[in-house]
């Protein structure tokens, strides 16, 4: 399943100081045809964050103050950890807690 | 439902409306409010609402000249960018000015000072740059040298706020406006029970402070969520890509944590207040609304406002905590002024044994601008 994932308000530091990434993630390796943001989150902090992986998550969700937009909408009214995502989402995390 | 070729479908069950107009999906989820509202609705009240705060709370008077405190970051740029957009609509008649400050961080201000530039010429305003090198004679990476990277903070904290009086002074300009958000309040207030700060308490929720002083602040975002100004520039650019989106590129705005602040006691209390808003989002405006209401007692004493008799600038002290740290730095104490004293013998006599070789770095007194 190909996403593109864009970090940004420092997150990007955390991973190469690259924004954005296209990547391929494999459903079928959570033994069902069906891939939640709760399974990305786990698997961006696997594959993507080089460092310093406490100011991307807390627990299995992101920290809080970390904005996420599932293809331009708040992730918080596509249900967060169980939004389900699909071919060509775009995943967007925004950190709010650097200084303005 | 209907399924267009190359559109994404938003994931939000499909059913549900903008809670405002019912028309439109909604984008995203008003901490203020829990209202589900889409992305041009969300514009509206966005702005809408801060020109609310501006006009009940009678912030600014046609005519004025007004400099945004601007530092390239998302809060400063978002402000630089509603402001002149009120200022045009509601006909407010501003003079708007960008003012930064340069505390002299190689790798984090000059890069953020560059975004400020592009805004200059992005919304047209003027901007005037002011520098600790300047002002003071010290960069901060001059004084984290010396001092390390405990209490740089108050260093720059310090100055910044001179600096920003002194640079707003230059400008002629009638207020200063900053982009402090009901975040930072919230986390301020916090702060300052925490420290027990009751001069700092009392005064940290007021919409315009110092008005007593040469230049009043204000600060048009205290009841604006950060989600929100973070979340702004991410809606503008995609609902004007085809017009502003290369003109704007997505509200140009630096985000980088400044290399020195690691250390810094704010990050806590900031943090907790990200763990109260995923509870609860109110809560960061139940806490302004705490500190509004609370009430010092008439027999507290409270610190007397008087002039530096050094520089000149607003003190409760003889001296401004600007020049005895300056004091320090230059006579090679930079820990003077720094915490609890225990008497200045005791303190002197310590320092003056660690500080060899520091002694003859000369600076300027923090007063040589007059306001």
């Amino acid at each position: 399943m190909q996403l593109t994932l864009e970090f940004g308000g420092g997150l990007e530091l955390l991973c190469d100081s690259v924004k954005i990434h296209n990547v391929n993630v494999d459903p079928l390796q959570d033994g069902e045809d069906k891939f939640t943001m709760k399974s990305l989150l786990a698997w961006v902090r696997t594959n993507l964050i080089k460092e310093r992986p406490e100011m991307f998550m807390k627990g299995d969700s992101v920290r809080p103050g970390v904005l996420v937009l599932v293809n331009d909408c708040d992730w918080e009214l596509s249900g967060q950890l169980d939004t389900m995502l699909e071919e060509k989402d775009v995943v967007v995390f925004i950190s709010t807690l650097h200084g303005g | 439902m209907e399924e267009e070729v190359g559109v994404v479908k938003p994931k939000n069950g499909g059913g549900r409306l903008c809670s405002l107009c019912n028309q439109r999906r909604p984008a995203l989820k008003r901490p203020k409010t829990l209202e589900q509202i889409c992305k041009e609705c969300f514009y509206t009240v966005f702005e809408e609402e801060i020109h609310r705060v501006i006009v009940d709370n009678q912030l600014f008077k046609p005519g004025e000249r007004i400099a945004i405190g601007a530092s390239g970051g998302k809060d400063s740029t978002v402000l630089a960018y509603v402001m002149s957009e009120l200022n045009r609509r509601h006909n407010y008649g501003l003079d708007l000015f960008l003012l930064s400050v340069d505390e002299g961080i190689t790798g984090y201000r000059d890069d953020s000072l560059e975004t400020v530039k592009r805004n200059e010429i992005q919304y047209g305003l003027p901007l005037k740059v002011v520098s600790y090198k300047d002002l003071y004679g010290w960069t901060m990476d001059e004084i984290v040298k010396i001092i390390g990277l405990k209490n740089n903070c108050t260093f720059c904290g310090v100055f910044r706020r001179q600096a920003l009086d002194r640079g707003a002074a230059l400008l002629k300009v009638d207020k200063l406006v900053t982009g402090h958000n009901a975040d930072d309040i919230a986390e301020t207030v916090l702060l300052n029970i925490l420290r027990g700060d009751i001069a700092r308490l009392s005064r940290c929720t007021s919409i315009t402070t110092g008005e007593e002083g040469p230049i009043p602040r204000c600060k048009p975002f205290k009841y604006t969520y950060e989600k929100e100004i973070v979340i702004y520039p991410c809606h503008l650019s995609n609902l004007d890509q085809l017009f502003t989106y290369a003109y704007f590129k997505r509200l140009d705005y630096f985000s980088t944590e400044c290399i020195y602040s690691p250390n810094a006691y704010r990050g806590f209390a900031r943090e907790f207040i990200k763990d109260l808003e995923r509870l609860r989002p109110r809560a960061i405006l139940d806490i302004i609304k705490s500190g509004e209401d609370f009430r010092i007692s008439t027999s507290t004493k409270m610190p007397e406002q008087g002039t530096c008799e050094r520089c000149g600038y607003i003190s409760s002290q003889k001296w401004c905590k600007a020049c005895v740290l300056l004091d320090g730095l230059n006579r090679g104490l930079p820990k003077l002024g720094i915490g609890r004293s225990r008497g200045p013998n005791g303190d002197r006599q310590r320092e003056m044994k660690q500080s060899n070789g520091t002694r003859n770095i000369q600076s300027k007194q923090c007063g040589t601008l007059d306001f």
